[in-house]
């Protein structure tokens, strides 16, 4: 029998992005911080290079819903468990920015009065308790991680510690999206009804509406699209990723591995869920409203689709897809309004059918082809 | 107090909770088979036995896998476990491994480890290491990752994550590619392997998780005959450091291996002792071959 040869070249850890990667995530860097603001705020507006006020608003929206793509992707294209509920944790972050950005009115609503307007047309004297900490900023920053997150745990804790998998899981989470949207509904949740928030006014006192600000907002997007998909990286190339892909592909083998996945799947569950709160908290103060309808059941499969059209696990893609999707219906719906839906369902089904590694995936599978 | 009540003291603390030297022999050593402490997540093997199931049933909506198995390995030994489609090897597997809870019955790993009280991973991480009947690797990741991911460490979500392999752990992933002939696989998805291959690398995992004890279900099923030559050898080359159970329906692969041989039929032992023996046996013959 062969003993050991210890002079094989075993593998080495590869660096957390490759040069060509690093060069790409230095442009995009670039791109957010330096290029986006001075075409759009020094560029005059006549100039075929200005960037219009829609498109930034566009963009960072888009930029928004990439950071959900992101955070599906660790959850279902790492660990193979489909959430079909990530909208509730994207808007758990949107209401309680909402709260705070409610409270930032002050005196200058219709009413004129301290309590947010809705308050004051059900006659309520006072807020209620859930809103003890939404005029402090930085009890608002916390919480837009807390809620979302300790939302996700104690569901997941339970889901998981229940070996509730597949299908089954994806239900639930729908159910639960959906459950959530029934409570966001009612007067009485004390979150605004079906009316939820808008008319923000102000943020940290400054005013909302000016182009500085707008572009401030972008900026902070980007950084934080950015941001998270460093640390995603940073995950999935650790063991804790390739654990995780391993509960993916054999579950049972981890266990007898001596692995318990219990504090996996609840650790990845958990982060991807925060991502997503903070992605909604970013996309409230953009678009200027927060409803229930973020909690549509429709929504939350819409990041699933981003996810899959991008292509799962390779983190690139779902941001490549939420922005190819996001970009398709923001004209598709003005130049087309009634094939949206139509448009929306085949292009899942064409990916799933003929792209299942999704575009990055057909880009690489292109690339390798070229190369043989 | 004096001094020396002191000190006698505490020597006769030092004394009761100093570690026992557990001799590992087949009699259990009988000098050394009274006063002892027991010490949680060891394995106690003084007593001649590493595996020890008593009367152990199962049933699946009224379906009687298992009745009244008993059966008892010792450490180091290499034993073969035969049966007919349905004897109950495979559940009987599971229920070592915590996957199928009895309805009653005894389970011991070692003489005071009650493996009815773990989970799956806990079991796992008590040193027993389980082959499927069907290979089971993580076919998305390399060869290397797959046997990174077996290696007795720490295995819980923080450690993971700031995981780098030392020196030592590449030198042993490298020993156990060598052992199981995939080093110039190194780098394929495991995925791309075939079935023999598998069957390899699956056993390689099990190697990386040092276990005191391997379960082998059909480990030889699918590999060529130099492939199951190669196993043998293998196997034989564990028996003394690990304890093995392996099941199998290849009875040349048996015969190169087995020295003792239990059969099971209808979820209990029909009989145990050499190849030979079992083979002579008119039950076992009954049994396999019908009147």
């Amino acid at each position: 029998m062969t003993t050991s040869s210890v002079s094989v070249a075993l593998p080495t850890p590869g660096p957390l992005l490759t040069r060509t990667g690093w060069s790409a995530f230095m442009v995009a860097l670039l791109v957010v911080c330096a290029l986006a603001p001075v075409l759009n705020l020094l560029v005059p507006e006549g100039s075929a290079f200005h960037l219009s006020d829609h498109l930034v608003g566009l963009l960072g929206k888009i930029m928004c819903f990439a950071i959900c793509a992101l955070a599906m992707d660790l959850i279902w294209g790492y660990t193979g468990i489909l959430s079909l509920g990530h909208g509730l944790f994207f808007a758990l972050g949107g209401y309680v920015m909402g709260m705070y950005l409610m409270r930032q009115i002050g005196t200058d609503g219709h009413y004129k009065s301290e309590l947010p307007d809705f308050m004051v047309f059900l006659d309520w004297k006072e807020l209620p308790w859930h809103w003890a900490l939404s005029d402090s900023f930085v009890a608002t920053l916390l919480l837009i991680v807390l809620v979302p997150g300790l939302v996700a745990f104690v569901f997941g804790y339970f889901a998981f510690r229940s070996r509730i998998k597949g299908v089954y899981f994806s239900i639930i989470t729908q159910a639960l999206v959906y459950a959530a949207l029934l409570l966001f509904f009612r007067n009485e949740t004390g979150l605004g009804g079906n009316n939820g928030f808008t008319d923000f006014k102000r943020i940290l006192g400054m005013p909302l509406a000016t182009p500085g600000m707008r572009m401030a907002l972008f900026v902070i997007t980007g950084l934080t699209l950015l941001g998270f998909y460093l640390w995603a990286r940073w995950l999935v190339g650790s063991k804790f990723g390739r654990v995780l892909q391993a509960i993916r592909d054999a579950e049972s083998r981890v266990m007898f591995c001596g692995y318990n996945p219990l504090p996996y799947k609840l650790a990845i569950w958990t982060i991807s869920a925060v991502m997503c709160g903070v992605a909604g908290a970013l996309y409230v103060p953009q678009v200027g409203i927060i409803n229930p309808s973020e909690l549509s059941p429709a929504n939350s499969i819409e990041i699933a689709v981003w996810a899959a059209v991008g292509g799962r696990a390779t983190l690139l893609g779902p941001i490549v897809g939420a922005f190819l999707v996001n970009g398709a219906k923001s004209w598709l719906t003005v130049a087309f309004p009634e094939f949206w839906l139509y448009f929306l369902g085949a292009l899942f089904i064409a990916v799933t059918l003929w792209m299942p590694q999704g575009v990055v995936g057909l880009v690489k599978k292109l690339k390798s082809k070229g190369q043989a | 107090m004096t001094p020396d009540l002191m000190e006698a003291g505490a020597q006769r603390y030092e004394k009761a909770h100093a570690p026992v030297q557990t001799g590992q022999t087949e009699s259990g050593g009988r000098s050394a088979g009274y006063g002892r402490l027991a010490q949680a997540g060891q394995v106690d093997t003084t007593h001649g036995r590493i595996l020890y199931l008593e009367d152990v049933h199962v049933s699946f909506d009224g379906f009687k896998a298992i009745q009244g198995l008993s059966l008892d390995i010792a450490p180091g030994e290499l034993r073969c476990v035969i049966g007919p489609n349905g004897a109950g090897k495979t559940t009987m597997m599971d229920i070592i491994t915590g996957k199928t809870r009895p309805d009653r019955g005894t389970v011991f790993f070692g003489s005071t480890i009650d493996l009815l009280r773990h989970r799956e991973a806990e079991i796992a991480a008590l040193g027993i290491g389980r082959k499927f009947q069907k290979p089971t690797v993580f076919e998305q990741l390399s060869v290397f990752e797959n046997l990174e991911l077996a290696l007795a460490t720490d295995k819980r979500v923080g450690p993971s994550m700031r995981f780098a392999l030392n020196g030592e752990q590449r030198d042993r992933i490298a020993e156990v590619l060598a052992t199981i002939h995939l080093t110039e696989h190194v780098r394929r998805p495991a995925g791309l392997l075939s079935h023999g291959q598998k069957q390899w690398l699956e056993i390689g995992m099990l190697l990386m998780q040092e276990p005191k004890l391997l379960l082998l279900d059909e480990p030889v099923a699918g590999m060529t005959d130099e492939e199951t030559a190669r196993t043998a050898e293998l196997f034989l080359s564990l028996k003394g450091r690990h304890s093995l159970m392996v099941v199998e329906h290849d009875m040349a692969f048996i015969r190169a291996i087995a020295e003792k041989v239990t059969v099971l039929c209808e979820g209990s032992v029909l009989a145990e002792g050499t190849l030979d023996e079992v083979q002579a046996d008119e039950r076992v013959i009954e049994v396999y071959l019908g009147r």
